[in-house]
């Protein structure tokens, strides 16, 4: 369990980090959200024990960061945004030197080791020198090292950046088959990747959280929750007809015009107060026998949540 | 203190250094410049004596410009390429990651010395040296070449920057190695108090340096070495916390 309390970190001037608490328990995967520079790495570098806080507590499974730091990182994988290991070692010798420090000899080192290269895939290029890995491999030796001794908390920093669609998808199960018996913390740029991984998102910006919640809730606060998207094989004629019968039923707040040429028509219908339309709007369409192409509910779209939600800052 | 974590960190250190060039330029250039220091400036045939006196007095020097050139690397490197987020982030002290580092390097240079035996071959075959002295001169090499690195460990510290980690090394050592000359003796004798100039030759490499190549091992020398390495190796790790704060 992770437990931050009015976590600050001042460089100079600068106030990178800005009075932050939140608690991550067992089973929880926590998605940082953030413009760049919002103070998402600060963090996971306080946490880890990187950076020493300006002010604020950090305690992992009950241990303070500052107090007891060689507990805190027995306990914890972490996988920095910079850089993957050594660049003059190979995986394989990079990897047993971290089961070294971290007090695993013999077979049980062996075995975690042979374990973990199998899980990230590392087989192919585990005797090559780190600095000539790709960037998708080197992401992958430094989450290797983070997994190795299977910790209770994991922090990883952008763990799916520069993979390709077949690694990302590879990381996030590896991610979500690990949920279960860990805390995670991660943080991502891919909004689309919170949906697939994360069961809660917190969003920084200028150092300070300002949203938190589940993805779906974060998601309804979206200008787009509960919009409906509607189209209709008619005429261009009938544009007027159909727009205005819309705008007649209960909840309507809006009408947005997506499409209207000859042989369709397709509407963007939003309700008051994110209520729920969808209902209306499709036993409106059966009883004017419209022939309906595309219907469907829009969940809310996280990328404006984001925009609406670090631009006001 | 966990004495195996100490122990894993120095065989990667150790091994990092062979793993690249360095390694091997630095023993090269290091064996030839001793070399050639000692047989052609030193006048090792003419004075004709069995003994490496001649050789021994050229280690500060070689040392002031080739310790340097290790020890930049020691922490600088690490921040610069951003493996010393992973070391500060395992479980394993400050302090413990210091000592790992340094005794690597200290043991890479003993490696080094080492490998200058023919030269105690040398003098064996043309003469009957004496032993015990010529042991005495390697140890005291062996400890002043820690205290160059102690010293260039905590510059490494400073900085991310390696050509500035190795000027201010050469300066700091140079500093330590000239507080002994009479020159700097002399400027400080003529007014200030007597125990501040014994104070001020007691810090010089080589006072000590001197009378171990010379034979004597007294407990003084050996203290001093010790406690300088001690003392900044201690700094080199205040450093590195105090820069967490950063």
């Amino acid at each position: 369990m992770v437990k931050i309390k009015n976590l600050c970190k001042q460089f100079d001037t600068l106030t990178a980090v800005d009075d932050i608490s939140f608690q991550v328990n067992q089973g929880e995967v926590l998605g940082f959200l953030g413009p760049n520079g919002a103070g998402k790495s600060t963090t996971m570098k306080m946490i880890t024990g990187f950076l020493t806080p300006t002010a604020g507590t950090v305690t992992v499974a009950g241990h303070d960061i500052v107090q007891k730091p060689l507990e805190v990182k027995q306990r914890l994988g972490y996988l920095p945004e910079g850089a993957a290991g050594y660049p003059d070692m190979t995986p394989a010798n990079y990897l047993d030197f971290v089961a070294q420090i971290r007090g695993l000899r013999g077979q049980d080192k062996r075995r975690r080791i042979e374990d973990t290269v199998m899980r990230v895939n590392l087989e192919s290029v585990l005797h090559q020198s780190i600095d000539t890995l790709s960037k998708g491999f080197k992401r992958r030796v430094g989450l290797a090292q983070a997994i190795l001794h299977d910790p209770e908390v994991l922090i990883l920093d952008e763990p799916t950046d520069g993979l390709d669609p077949n690694q990302k998808h590879e990381v996030r199960t590896l991610i979500k088959n690990m949920a279960k018996e860990k805390v995670i913390i991660l943080s991502t740029h891919i909004l689309e990747e919170v949906h697939a991984v994360c069961s809660r998102a917190i969003i920084i910006a200028d150092g300070q959280i300002v949203a938190d919640g589940t993805p779906s809730e974060l998601e309804a606060k979206s200008h787009y929750h509960n919009s409906v998207t509607i189209t209709l094989r008619a005429n261009q004629d009938k544009a007027t007809e159909v727009r205005q019968a819309l705008l007649n039923l209960p909840n309507i707040h809006k009408l947005e015009t997506l499409i209207e040429d000859d042989s369709t028509l397709s509407y963007q219908i939003f309700p008051e107060k994110h209520g729920s339309i969808i209902g209306e709007i499709s036993q409106y369409a059966r009883t004017q026998q419209w022939i309906v192409t595309e219907l469907h509910v829009d969940k809310g779209r996280m990328d404006e949540v984001f925009r609406s939600v670090t631009t006001s800052v | 203190m966990r004495a195996s974590l100490i122990w894993v960190l120095f065989k990667r250190e150790l091994a990092s250094y062979f793993a690249t060039p360095i390694a091997y330029v630095f023993i090269v250039i290091f064996l030839f410049l001793s070399g050639i220091f000692t047989f052609h400036l030193g006048n090792f045939f003419a004075r004709a004596q069995a003994d490496l006196l001649p050789f021994f007095s050229f280690h500060p020097w070689l040392y002031l410009f080739l310790i340097p050139a290790l020890s930049m690397r020691l922490w600088a490197e690490e921040r610069k390429s951003g493996t010393i987020e992973l070391l500060l982030t395992l479980p394993i002290t400050i302090t413990e990651s210091v000592l790992g580092k340094f005794l690597a390097a200290w043991a890479f240079t003993a490696i080094a010395l080492a490998l200058t035996f023919p030269m105690w071959l040398s003098v064996n075959y043309l003469g009957e040296p004496d032993h015990a002295m010529i042991l005495a001169g390697y140890l005291g090499s062996f400890l002043m070449a820690g205290g160059f690195l102690a010293i260039g460990s905590c510059m490494s510290a400073l900085t991310k920057n390696q050509v500035i980690a190795f000027i201010v090394t050469a300066v700091v050592c140079l500093a330590f190695i000239l507080s002994g000359f009479p020159l700097v003796l002399d400027f400080f004798s003529g007014w200030a108090p007597q125990i501040i100039v014994e104070t001020i030759s007691s810090f010089s490499f080589l006072t000590h340096f001197d009378s171990l190549s010379k034979g004597v091992i007294d407990l003084r020398d050996l203290i001093y070495f010790f406690s300088l390495i001690a003392f900044w190796l201690f700094t080199t790790a205040i450093l590195i916390e105090m820069k967490k704060a950063d």
